[in-house]
């Protein structure tokens, strides 16, 4: 059962590995989940669920496998649960005010003989069927009757019953499917872009340096520091948003999110599908607050790095003429814009998220990439990678 | 060994199970959640209650994961070295220990934090690997293998800045810390604050659960901007009437500042506010 258990979780994409099952089944020869379901529960997930996205999908495989257990007849299981009712049962009973609850039912005896008694009604009850741990665990006490004022067995501490909802719930299905996911990928690819430069404040202790200079000092001590060593790549990112990149938003947002925390210099804007005159910052006032393009070229040094990342779909007029963008007169064709750009930032690459088998059937395609001198790469973790090879030349 | 929460720390049942199984498997135990839902006080309360020392190492983005073994002071021994210090001649001198070789030696079993992980470089965890797996290291300057006696009882915090590799992941046991619901956290709350009336409990929880209902918010208030709060209620000595938004003048509960931690969320929540009280208006 837990083979297939393990098996299924692979199969639902959970990444589990060997090393994870043989530390559950350690988990289990040393006790930690001591015959309960619900600790079973808790204690595979906290060893085979790694990310809280991956949460939800446990849930449904935990879900679906519990359901094959109920099926199974109750013989072994059914001998190991009324201990566990009784004890459990005990544990509530010895708190100082249900003791004296107890005292007004006729004492401690006269309760656990008619627990006993109940317990055993209900495996008869259930030996035919089959709904064992599902419902049995808890709830029985209250659907019998034996729920006299004090003693709230299965009420509000209603543990198993709530247990077996705990997965059922699937609580943790809104975390599934963060920007985050696999940005760490595209970190790695851009690492490529680090160019350490020692810039600043002299902090680190330079070894070599005061070792040689030491020695020079006939023994005399001459400590030499140095900066610390700092990616100084400067990115200049620009978007192409709204219209056909909808379909391609994810993977822009991956991209944003793992190039903002890796580089220090990082600005970006947004434009609609080609570059004009203007650009925004904040696409809900894109608008009312705008940054010229001849700014921006003023705005931001030659050794910035000018990625641009759009899908280049568009109608080959809205690149070749002025007047040709489809939201505003534009005095000068979008050509004249992205040549200046091109003019003035020696590394500039161009990311298209379009597939990069298809691009020939697009002439705006071509179009920008002979603008961008064939440097148009595919979005994707190679094209990433040979695009930062590029911009790192 | 086995930890059953403490009474000053609710654990639920889910973190109960993974918290002992860290401790009985001797994993890493690796701690997710939203900021302010008790990761780091965990590790604290679980070496309270198993009366264990604890060692924190608090991780920024220019931690090493070497400084977490030892670091060779060369600039004491350099200047030793000018003084004439005898201790110049032994290298072990200017070895400092590091966290995970304090963690390592401890006489007792140590629960070891290693807090906020996700601040530093993205190779830190990678370098770990083998020293969180095998809990030894190689010293180089003086060729000996430090190796824990005991294995001691990781918990590693993460606010999900940047994703972890899977090769650390698999050795680790992970937990996610959900935000708790009203009635864990009058639970939570009591635990603190045994002496809380009743009523204003009531009236600040729904104030509270009504503010993390806001849609939009940049940071969602959590338990520890609920207890801060709550803190500042009971000093201010409040009454429950003055946090009944319905009926009272102002549009933001009072002492707001503990809650919303930045301008534009007070602003959001303001401009709520006003318009749920026009549409009561009419």
């Amino acid at each position: 059962m837990f083979v297939n258990f393990f098996l299924e979780l692979r199969q639902a994409k959970v990444p589990v590995s060997i090393k994870e099952y043989l530390a559950l089944m350690e988990g289990m020869d040393k006790g930690v989940s001591d015959y309960s379901v619900d600790d079973f529960y808790y204690l595979s997930r906290a060893i085979l669920v790694k990310d809280e996205r991956n949460l939800d999908k446990f849930d449904k495989v935990f879900g679906h496998i519990f359901k094959g257990l109920e099926a199974v007849p109750g013989d072994g299981v059914a001998a190991e649960i009324p201990e566990e009712w009784l004890r459990k049962l005990a544990e509530k009973l010895l708190t100082e005010e249900e003791k004296a609850q107890i005292e007004a039912l006729g004492g401690w005896e006269k309760l656990m003989e008619t627990l006993k008694k109940r317990l055993e009604e209900q495996q008869k009850r259930h030996q035919g069927g089959s709904k064992w741990i599902g419902t049995a665990g808890t709830s029985p006490f209250g659907a019998h009757g034996f729920n006299p004022e004090g003693v709230r067995i299965g009420q509000d501490k209603n543990r198993e019953g709530r247990a077996v909802k705990v997965w059922d719930k699937r609580e943790y299905k809104n975390l599934d499917d963060t920007v985050e996911i696999g940005t760490r990928n595209i970190k790695i690819a851009l690492r490529r872009l680090r160019k350490f430069a020692r810039e600043g404040a002299e902090v680190e202790l330079d070894m070599p340096d005061t070792i040689r200079s030491t020695a020079r000092n006939a023994g005399y001590l001459d400590i030499k520091m140095v900066p610390e060593r700092r990616n100084k790549v400067k990115l200049l990112i620009l978007f192409d948003i709204g219209g056909s990149m909808d379909a391609h938003i994810r993977v822009c947002e991956e991209l944003f999110s793992a190039a903002r925390s890796e580089f220090k210099h990082l600005e970006f804007f947004y434009f609609h599908n080609c570059l004009y005159e203007k650009l925004w910052k904040d696409n809900r006032r894109r608008h009312v607050d705008t940054f010229s393009t001849a700014q921006l070229l003023h705005t931001y040094p030659a050794d910035y790095k000018v990625l641009f990342v759009g899908d280049a779909s568009m109608s080959p007029y809205e690149i070749a003429y002025p007047g040709g963008s489809v939201e505003h007169w534009n005095e000068e064709s979008g050509q004249t814009w992205i040549q200046r750009v091109a003019d003035t930032y020696r590394s500039m690459v161009w990311l298209n998220p379009v597939p990069e088998r298809h691009w020939s059937y697009t002439p705006s395609i071509q179009l920008l990439q002979q603008l961008s001198s064939n440097r148009m790469f595919p979005l994707t973790l190679g094209g990433l990678d040979s695009a930062m090879k590029e911009l790192n030349k | 060994m086995k930890f059953t929460g403490t009474d000053s720390y609710v654990a639920s049942d889910d973190l109960r199970v993974a918290v002992n199984a860290a401790i009985a498997l001797q994993r890493p135990l690796l701690i997710k959640g939203e900021p302010g839902t008790g990761k780091t006080v965990l590790a604290h309360e679980v070496a309270k209650a198993l009366k264990a020392p604890i060692i924190e190492w608090h991780i920024k983005s220019t931690t090493k994961a070497q400084q977490g073994l030892y670091e060779y002071d060369a600039v004491s021994r350099l200047r030793d070295s000018q003084l004439g210090d005898e201790r110049v001649k032994d290298i072990a001198n200017y070895i400092k220990k590091g966290k995970l070789w304090e963690g390592f030696t401890s006489t007792e079993r140590p629960v070891l934090l290693i807090d906020e992980i996700d601040k530093a470089d993205i190779e830190f965890p990678n370098d770990l690997l083998l020293e969180l797996d095998r809990m030894e290291f190689y010293v180089y300057e003086t060729q000996q293998v430090i190796k824990a006696e005991q294995r001691p009882i990781v918990m590693i915090t993460s606010n999900n800045e940047k994703e972890l590799p899977d090769a650390f992941l698999r050795r680790c046991f992970f937990h996610y810390i959900r935000f708790p619901d009203r009635e864990t956290m009058t639970q939570i709350v009591d635990v603190h604050f045994p002496d809380l009336q009743r009523n204003l409990l009531r009236e600040a929880l729904n104030v509270f659960y009504d503010i993390r209902e806001v849609p939009g918010l940049k940071k969602k208030p959590s338990t520890s901007e609920l207890l801060d709060w709550l803190k500042l209620l009971m000093v201010e000595d409040m009454s429950p009437d003055a946090l009944r938004s319905k009926d009272s003048k102002q549009l933001i509960p009072p002492l707001h500042g503990a809650l919303l931690k930045n301008e534009q969320d007070v602003h959001l929540f303001e401009r709520l506010a006003f318009m749920a009280r026009r549409e009561q208006r009419q």
